[in-house]
């Protein structure tokens, strides 16, 4: 059964992960921008890391018949160099006109700091003056509740950005209810001990009777799995899905929410 | 269009207990542990225990409860970011 990735870290895989997700049925993979798990010394290298997912890994995922979209921002585990977030952010919308630059993301917070917040609240102002949609990320662990409710009360701040158009991502127990009852799309990522396991993510989808709501491995140079949103597909047949409520869920759902962007062409 | 159609029922005892089960024993053996090397007065140890204590409610929140056991409380920014990552348990 096909499905979509909308959350993959690309850059940090090899070829053979994408051999292995079309394999297994992926047909589109999205790319947020993300940190390189160290922090980049100037904005000249974010400009080559734009550059890398705009152009470069769109031709080597359309080797295996998978099409490849992507979203610019800075992480705002670098958030603290106020200087340096702000060039990144001044060089954004050159690369917002590319083909397959969906919006802005994943923005958010990491530890919850007054710079994280004002950095995000700078990104949402890029997204607002320019019509992008918004994909958020939320802080890992015992941060998580804290900044997914400091996210919501900022996206307030941004009438103009309407919630539908917001996917606020890495959702748990404790966090999805706020997500969704705000009218955000939510996002749920299978990823090894510091997020969901498959079973947890098909709860908290039946709970929700899956609405608003995509899965993604968000798989990156961390220990994570690209195979994850099959894996959970197959945990979704065991546990007596029909075939049309899992091609709903890895499908259908982030179809409907990225297509909003009008460059997105779900595949054939 | 849209319309949620719910799974077909499934024996999930036969699909989950040998899972959980072996977790509960890892938790079980994971405190032995860390108590054994005196180690269990760890801020983090403290919270699984505190946490576990919640697998005894009674209403199908404990999931929810557990993770909000370990979250940060508070509403408001932190000044400056001293870490980049997290510890999985807030520290009092
Ligand atoms: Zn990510």
């Amino acid at each position: 059964m096909n499905y979509i990735e909308p959350h993959g870290h690309m850059v940090s895989r090899t070829t053979d992960d994408y051999e292995r997700m079309a394999l297994a049925g992926c047909r589109a993979i999205c790319e947020p921008a993300f940190w390189a798990g160290f922090d980049r010394a100037s904005a000249q290298g974010f400009y080559d890391y734009f550059r890398q997912i705009t152009e470069y890994e769109p031709k080597r995922a359309a080797k295996f018949g998978v099409a490849h979209y992507c979203w610019l921002c800075i992480n705002p585990k670098e958030a603290e160099d106020l200087k340096l977030a702000e060039e990144v952010i001044g060089i954004i919308p050159e690369f917002l006109g590319k083909p397959g630059v969906l919006g802005i993301g994943e923005i958010g917070l990491n530890k919850n700091s007054r710079n994280e917040l004002r950095i995000f609240e700078r990104h949402l102002q890029v997204a607002q003056d320019h019509g992008q949609l918004v994909l958020v990320h939320t802080p890992h662990l015992e941060d998580k509740l804290k900044g997914t409710r400091l996210i919501v009360e900022a996206l307030k701040n941004f009438p103009a950005i309407r919630p539908e158009r917001v996917i606020i991502d890495h959702v748990e127990e404790h966090t999805i209810d706020h997500v969704l009852d705000h009218g955000f799309w939510a996002g749920i990522t299978l990823y090894p001990e510091s997020k969901c396991t498959p079973h947890r993510a098909i709860d908290m989808l039946e709970q929700r009777k899956a609405a608003r709501i995509w899965m993604n491995s968000a798989c990156d140079w961390g220990v994570s799995d690209p195979l994850a949103v099959p894996k959970t597909m197959q945990a979704m047949r065991q546990r007596g899905w029909s075939r049309e409520m899992i091609q709903r869920v890895a499908w259908e759902n982030p179809v409907a929410f990225m297509r909003q962007c009008p460059k997105f062409q779900p595949p054939a | 269009m849209n319309t949620w159609t719910p799974p077909n029922p499934v024996n999930l005892a036969d699909l989950g207990f040998m899972d959980a089960r072996s977790k509960l024993i890892d938790l079980a053996a994971f405190l032995d542990r860390v108590q054994r090397a005196g180690q269990d007065d760890d801020f983090r140890v403290q919270a699984l225990k505190k946490a576990a204590g919640l697998l005894s409610l009674d209403q199908p929140t404990r999931a929810r409860e557990v993770l909000l056991s370990f979250s940060d409380p508070g509403a408001e920014p932190v000044e400056k970011a001293a870490m980049q990552g997290a510890l999985g348990a807030f520290k009092v």
